[in-house]
């Protein structure tokens, strides 16, 4: 494995760059679809359209902008909102982690312009090439995935008037598609899967047990099933590494 | 409006200090074996609480949603791309509503 990580000389930030935009065309090609998914979601929900805009240029985070829509239309309070994309994204502090000890740039505006564009799929790129040591490599790529995102909100944003009403509301499943395509290849290992299984029971019991007797939002029953789910996990699961 | 924007502000913070805090400060942060377990089983409980039962009302009736959860799960165990898993779905409900 060659160990050099600059295609040129290590003084000529460029070309590594470029060869990070390269390496993120296909999150950017996945991300597009989703994107407008997001986009048509938010329109069918009358939201402004400068919110659904702002929402993926400042938060650039896919399953919390669907969830945060979902919760809104819901009637959820902000608090409840904030607390679960908070604990939504509280992932991404693995990952930014690990990306910690991989990339070997120093510069403290490069690592938080990094920083904002820490995904799950970005992640995934970024820690399996060789060439993530640079800095440089991982705004490229981070920055197509974020054009990628911005560009498909507009589309779904602004396509939302042509569609047929009928297939606007099937995107409401996409953001459940989305997290079913996520978790099922997931459930390979039985940590992996016994926590999973537990958020779903946990969720059941919120929902159909205690809610029709003591009120609980669909926010706050989300953020006690991840909790309990999760800490049952480190404290059933003390030997097993989870991934 | 103005309050929807400041909603989105603080969703945009509570989303970047995870991912800024650990890539700027790592070092000064010594977690606890117990607690990298529980922050490694999150995305999983997250995902999990998050499909169910909300999927069930994610389209306008329970049966087209309850379809687009199977077609999604059938397209996720045989590994596809997200993509596909996502716009099958998706296709599957309106198929699913128009038949």
């Amino acid at each position: 494995m060659a160990t050099s990580i600059h295609p040129t000389s290590p003084t000529s930030p460029q070309p590594t760059f470029r060869a990070g935009l390269r390496a993120g065309i296909p999150v950017a090609i996945g991300y597009i679809p989703i994107a407008i998914a997001f986009g048509l979601l938010a329109q069918s929900f009358n939201l402004p359209n400068a919110i659904t805009l702002s929402m993926s240029f400042l938060i650039f985070a896919g399953a919390s902008q669907f969830i945060t829509v979902q919760l809104l239309m819901a009637g959820s309070m902000y608090w409840e909102i904030i607390l679960t994309t908070f604990i939504l994204n509280s992932r991404h502090f693995l990952m930014s982690a690990s990306l910690s000890q991989r990339i070997e740039s120093t510069s403290r505006r490069l690592l938080a312009t990094i920083a904002f564009g820490v995904t799950d799929e970005t992640f995934s790129i970024a820690s399996t090439r060789q060439e993530a040591r640079s800095g440089m490599f991982v705004l490229g790529l981070n920055t197509i995935a974020f054009l990628a995102w911005n560009v498909g909100t507009w589309m779904g944003v602004f396509l939302a008037f042509g569609l047929p009403s009928t297939l606007q509301a099937s995107m409401g499943i996409a953001l459940y598609a989305m997290f079913i395509g996520l978790l099922v290849p997931s459930l390979t290992t039985r940590p992996v899967f016994v926590v999973a299984s537990l958020a779903i029971i946990i969720q059941a019991i919120l929902h159909w047990v205690i809610t029709p007797f003591f009120s609980i939002s669909d926010g706050i029953r989300i953020i006690v099933a991840t909790v309990v789910a999760a800490g049952f996990g480190a404290f059933l699961f003390k030997e097993e590494e989870v991934t | 409006m103005i309050s929807l924007f400041l909603l989105v502000l603080g969703l945009a913070l509570v989303t970047y200090l995870p991912r800024l805090v650990p890539l700027l400060w790592l070092k000064e942060l010594a977690l606890p074996a117990y607690m990298k377990r529980f922050l490694s089983f999150i995305p999983y409980a997250v995902l999990a609480s998050l499909i169910f039962p909300g999927v069930l009302s994610s389209t306008t009736t329970t049966s087209s949603a309850l379809f687009g959860g199977v077609v999604a799960t059938f397209l996720a165990l045989l590994r596809v791309n997200l993509v596909v898993v996502v716009i099958g779905a998706v296709f599957g409900v309106y198929a699913f509503q128009t038949i």
